[in-house]
């Protein structure tokens, strides 16, 4: 059957004009394999995608213009939940904690990972398989298990950490009560999870820089700081910019931490570590009002598009010069 | 760079210089990454008045198989709850590699109409945040007569956007061009070349993307929630939080049961870790 098909279909000519190639759809495709088996070969990822992805999130943008609770109401009212949600504190309470968090996880969770890479970039770092492999560890472990054993160790009477600073002569900390100190809490568990596999990122990145450069800078008479500065970090650009895109899309969707930290989807006794969508499952499967978290939903979206906008500017900013 | 280090051993490059401080940094990394893992066995093995103490206890106690008889006190269907979450997590991982290495092949390397817009779609897809989706999703789940079964947790998550981008990376960066046209001009058909050619090169780059498959399923925590109610059907995950919500704060059984999840996943990662890593490292964004 192919060598019929092979006969049959023109060969791809190397006397064809260059400008053919434009019309390509994939400049790195092989042509003398039968293009159109494409859509056979992506259409389970296509149709499954469309069923189980795209169709409930179009659905999910339908219901949040209704009054829609899981009894079965169905009233249209327009652009009342967003309203409602704008004049709702529970929303904005959602968005600075959720705010807060992120940051107080992704700063420091960049800067461990970006140092922890410059220290395994070492080309002397002997047992760098055995660190590399620990890196990841923390990440493949469940969130629920991490954060049980977390929510011990920030306890207010027994916990390792209330321990440390009481052997310090400090007061103990309520950590689950106060919202600073939630927040540090939750924070932790982030950055223990992201900070190893973010560093074998940055190592792979690091590693994709030439050796040269570094050479060049040392005998330019570069210090060891001036060459991370101008060599290393701008080599990283990308990767520090796919980085926190990543992490903020799942930064701002942080929910499993406080989730079981609280053991309700309130975020605490007075909502003082409850996110966004924290407060969308709260308002889908507690209160069932389902037109109203999909609004939620809708609008965590609009914050995540734009927070990683505003990233990846300042991301090409302070990674400094230009291309 | 190793290479450098070889030819000119006279001559180290001064760049990089590793001091003591390196060894500390990554030794407390070290301690830091496995304290929650050795914390979890020290308080299920010494029960919930010994790590009370203060200083508490750094050493295993002796209770450790009363609690973990109390994690199946509490739930007899704690063994179910492990195989379930072992059969969903091998599920999800074999169709996620068979459905997103295809349709990463014929990203990568097939030429058709729409091919472009396709890959810009799947991209844009792995943007949207997952939990947009959840309520109608779950209303999807209902007609079909899903709800409070393994199938809730497998079928919307045999394909992802994910995956396809990632095989898309894979088969670009591995497989040279020069060997696909040589076959086809040889006369083998797409699938044939798919199948003898480009598996096999790809095959270890599948099972990297197999096994954070399986993982990912394994630690889902929310959905499964959401969807099963009845303890022959939970996953690991949620027979542990059904431990944290029938007992008042007990941690030995918390993290008795929490202990009991993760052990599978530490065995698994003592033979494919090296293998993770490589994978993290192939598949980051460089530059």
């Amino acid at each position: 059957m192919s060598q019929t098909a092979v006969a049959k279909r023109k060969p791809p000519s190397p006397w064809k004009p260059v400008k053919q190639d434009r019309k390509q759809s994939n400049p790195n495709a092989v042509l003398s394999l039968n293009g159109r088996w494409g859509y056979l070969f992506t259409a389970p990822f296509f149709v499954m995608f469309l069923i189980f992805g795209l169709a409930p999130i179009i659905y999910s943008v339908y219901i949040a213009f209704f009054n829609w609770d899981a009894l079965g109401t169905q009233d249209f009212i327009g652009l009342d939940n967003f309203t409602e949600l704008m004049k709702d504190d529970r929303f904005w309470n959602a968005l600075v904690n959720t705010v807060d968090i992120w940051l107080l996880s992704t700063i420091p969770m960049l800067v461990l990972s970006i140092s922890l890479a410059a220290v395994l970039h070492s080309p002397y770092l002997r047992g760098s398989t055995f660190f590399r492999t620990i890196l990841l560890v923390p990440n493949i472990t469940s969130v629920l298990a991490i954060a049980i054993v977390f929510g011990q160790l920030f306890g207010r009477d027994f916990g390792i950490v209330n321990d440390i600073i009481g052997a310090m002569g400090l007061p103990h900390v309520d950590f689950v009560q106060g919202t600073q100190s939630s927040h540090i809490a939750i924070a932790s568990m982030i950055v223990w999870r992201w900070t190893g596999y973010n560093a074998l990122i940055f190592l792979a990145a690091m590693l994709a820089i030439p050796g040269e450069l570094y050479e060049s800078a040392s005998l330019d008479g570069a210090s060891k700081w001036q060459q991370f500065r101008f060599v290393t970090l701008p080599g990283l650009r990308n990767t520090i910019t796919f980085v926190l895109i990543v992490g903020t899309i799942g930064g701002l969707q942080v929910f499993a931490e406080p989730l079981i930290l609280g053991g309700s989807y309130n975020g605490g006794d007075s909502g003082q570590f409850s996110t966004l969508t924290l407060f969308l499952f709260d308002q889908a499967f507690v209160a069932y009002k389902w037109g109203y978290a999909a609004a939620i939903g809708i609008m965590i979206t609009f914050i995540v598009a734009a927070v990683s906008i505003v990233n990846f500017f300042i991301t090409r900013r302070l990674t400094g010069e230009k291309k | 760079m190793k290479k450098q280090i070889l030819t000119n051993p006279n001559k180290k490059p001064k760049w990089h210089k590793l001091g003591v401080g390196g060894y500390i940094a990554l030794i407390i990394t070290t301690l830091l990454s496995i304290f929650p893992f050795y914390w979890m066995f020290i308080v299920a093995s010494n029960g919930t008045e010994e790590i009370s103490k203060v200083p508490p206890t750094l050493l295993p106690g002796p209770r450790f198989f009363t609690v973990i008889s109390h994690v199946y006190e509490a739930l007899p269907q704690f063994n179910q709850a492990l195989l379930n979450s072992f059969y969903v997590g091998t599920a999800i991982a074999l169709a996620q590699v068979f459905f997103s290495a295809i349709a990463g092949f014929a990203f990568a390397k097939l030429n058709f109409r729409g091919q472009r817009f396709m890959v810009l779609f799947v991209v844009l897809t792995m943007m949207l945040p997952s939990q947009l989706g959840i309520i109608p999703l779950f209303m999807l789940m209902g007609w079909a007569g899903l709800l409070n079964t393994l199938g809730a947790l497998i079928v919307p998550a045999l394909v992802t956007a994910f995956g396809v981008f990632w095989m898309r990376q894979v088969i670009d960066a591995q497989v040279p061009n020069e060997l696909l046209e040589a076959a086809s001009i040889d006369g083998a058909g797409v699938f044939r070349v798919y199948w003898n050619i480009v598996l096999p090169i790809i095959a270890q780059s599948s099972f990297v993307l197999g096994l954070f498959s399986f993982l990912a399923s394994w630690n889902d925590f929310l959905w499964p929630l959401l969807v099963l109610n009845s303890p022959e059907n939970f996953t690991a995950q949620v027979a542990v939080n059904q431990l944290k919500s029938s007992y008042a704060i007990d941690y030995a059984l918390n993290m008795g049961g929490a202990f009991l999840s993760t052990v599978p996943l530490l065995i698994l990662f003592i033979f494919v870790g090296r293998r993770l890593v490589r994978g993290v490292m192939d598949g980051a964004v460089k530059g």
